[in-house]
């Protein structure tokens, strides 16, 4: 039960930040990628918390997983388990932060409570149980993830602060934009494919 | 059987995952009790921290001004906190200038009490309080415009000096779910300190201008806060002109009776723009006022008369008709009350004419 594909983590780790990016090819999380993304400061903070959260659900769903919802027999029920425990580990990340983390909360606490909606921390979880990694693996998966989301969210936020300041034709502002520049990126995230192989 | 294991387990684990949560916020968001020193000691009292800023205060009946209710979308509530809380929220920076940054200037409802805190409010905060209200009478004055009279219950009297504004604290009604807070100019006298009075024009689509509009019936109950603003009358000045537009009347009405009930050596001129005849107020009112006073001077104006109000008086925008009448300002003060555009047109009319900012004060909304 605990092997796992064979796939090493550290390979797994820059698999879900390069190759199969959450964002860029899974298209997992994109309302809060496009919504939050019009200052660089925001975007990188919203994409730290994602991480964080990423790590931390990825290693408790795990867990849930493997000695609650299997031995129940409750696996069509996974979708309903993962989202509220992934609220309820929001719920008390935000609390534990901002009692002990004061300075971290201030810059990330904001940014909790709309991660729990976030798609791509569901998705993470679903894949590595479809995917059958180990504990380890998983953290890894979780890790890397929230890696590639934060990456992709301060590229995009980087471009359309540049882009911000220039006169764009009319029908192309705001959304429209932000979604040419994301395909771009996504395009040339493609070039890493190839290197790892994870799905 | 497996329906009862699903609806069994799913209940459990939502159990356990609440019960963490209620844990976690029992400990982790148990700050104890904070000191809450005001002004260098002017006031000090015990709270339970662990809330933030403004409700702590408005539980312990300090009222600080708040049109959103703490939603960080009004930037009203502003408070000058004399100890360390942490770096501004990304929340709170649109609000706040960078002057204000430096002075740790902070707006109270993003601000969490978590240890014992210093902040300085101005005084007159303090005699802020909230008061239940009875609509007495509720009368209409144009198409979109009503004047709303509240009897005190409790407390039955109030404070205040004239052009100040309370809040209105709205109920939840039709698909409403929340009650708002909406700040409305007082239009009666001070001395009349039983009995308040606003005047309210319905915004299309406004959360509170519906309610008092379409909900409000004479008879019921509502909470008001206040008294607030620094829009009151300023040492100096012998001759002041006063000018409105639309609601913005309530102020200066209060203003200008109260200043000719105490019989002040002022002279006094209140431009008042409207757009058609039907828009015009309260005409009876200070046209009789400007007839019993030498001193005090009623200009109505109307920007695009019908040929059916066979209007004699001034025609214009009020910018123009100002413009016509103001021009020597020595020792004059100017009160604006009205929409950010006319103001905004009337301080530079008036800066033209050789009046200083600082004798020009505003309201606007």
């Amino acid at each position: 039960m605990d092997g796992g594909p064979a796939i090493s983590p550290i390979i797994l780790l820059f698999a879900a930040i390069f190759t199969s990016n959450m964002v860029l090819a899974n298209f997992l999380g994109m309302c809060s990628f496009i919504s939050v993304s019009s200052e660089y400061k925001t975007a990188s903070g919203l994409g730290k918390a994602v991480s964080l959260v990423m790590i931390v659900t990825t290693v408790i769903n795990w867990l849930v997983y493997r000695f609650i919802v299997v031995p129940l027999g409750l696996d069509y029920l996974r979708y309903i388990i993962f989202i509220v425990v992934i609220a309820a580990t929001v719920q008390i990340i935000e609390m534990a932060m901002d009692r002990y983390l004061p300075d971290l909360y201030m810059k990330l606490g904001i940014f909790l409570p709309l991660i729990t909606v976030n798609c791509s921390i569901l998705g993470i979880s679903l894949f590595m149980i479809i995917r059958d990694y180990s504990l380890v693996q998983s953290l890894f998966f979780g890790l890397g993830s929230g890696l590639g989301w934060w990456l992709a969210i301060s590229a995009l936020a980087a471009i359309r602060e540049k882009i911000a300041k220039n006169k764009l034709p009319l029908g192309l502002e705001g959304p429209a934009i932000t979604f040419i520049i994301t395909g771009i990126i996504a395009l040339a995230f493609i070039g890493f494919s190839g290197i790892f192989i994870i799905q | 059987m497996s329906i009862v294991l699903t609806v069994f387990s799913v209940s459990l684990i939502s159990t356990i995952l609440a019960t963490l949560v209620v844990l976690a916020d029992k400990v982790l968001n148990n700050y104890g009790e904070c000191e809450i020193d005001i002004n260098d000691g002017d006031k000090t009292f015990m709270v339970t921290g662990g809330s933030n800023l403004l409700s702590t205060l408005a539980s312990s009946r300090i009222y600080i001004p708040s049109a959103c209710g703490g939603k960080a979308t009004c930037g009203l509530c502003k408070v000058r906190l004399g100890s360390e809380v942490g770096a501004v929220l990304p929340t709170e920076e649109p609000y706040l200038t960078k002057e204000e940054i430096d002075a740790n200037v902070r707006l109270s409802c993003q601000v969490k009490v978590k240890s014992s805190l210093k902040l300085y409010i101005p005084e007159e905060l303090f005699n802020v309080r909230e008061y239940k209200a009875k609509i007495v009478r509720i009368t209409r004055m144009t198409r979109d415009i009503k004047e709303f009279q509240f009897a005190l219950v409790n407390p039955a009297s109030v404070a205040f000096k004239a052009g100040q504004y309370i809040q209105v604290v709205t109920k939840p009604y039709a698909n409403i779910k929340e009650s708002v807070m909406r700040a409305y100019s007082i239009s009666s006298l001070p001395t009349n300190n039983q009995e308040l009075e606003i005047i309210v024009r319905l915004v299309p689509g406004g959360v509170c201008t519906t309610f008092m509009h379409e909900y409000l019936q004479e008879g019921d109950e509502l909470s008001l806060r206040g008294p607030f603003g620094e829009f009151y009358l300023h040492e100096g000045g012998d001759t002041l002109v006063f000018i409105a537009g639309g609601s913005g009347l309530a102020p200066i009405k209060s203003m200008v009776f109260d200043i000719l009930r105490q019989k002040l050596d002022k002279k006094l001129i209140f431009f008042f723009g409207a757009v058609t005849k039907q828009d015009l107020y309260y005409v009876d009112l200070f046209t009789k006022l400007d007839a019993e006073h030498d001193n005090f001077q009623y200009v109505p104006a109307l920007s695009q008369p019908d040929i059916s109000d066979e209007w004699e008086g001034e025609i214009g925008l009020i910018t123009e008709v100002v413009g016509r009448y103001i021009t020597d300002t020595a020792d004059m003060q100017a009160y604006l009350c009205g929409s950010p555009g006319m103001i905004d047109a009337c301080i530079r009319v008036l800066e033209k004419a050789g009046l200083s900012q600082a004798d020009i004060y505003y309201d606007e909304f």
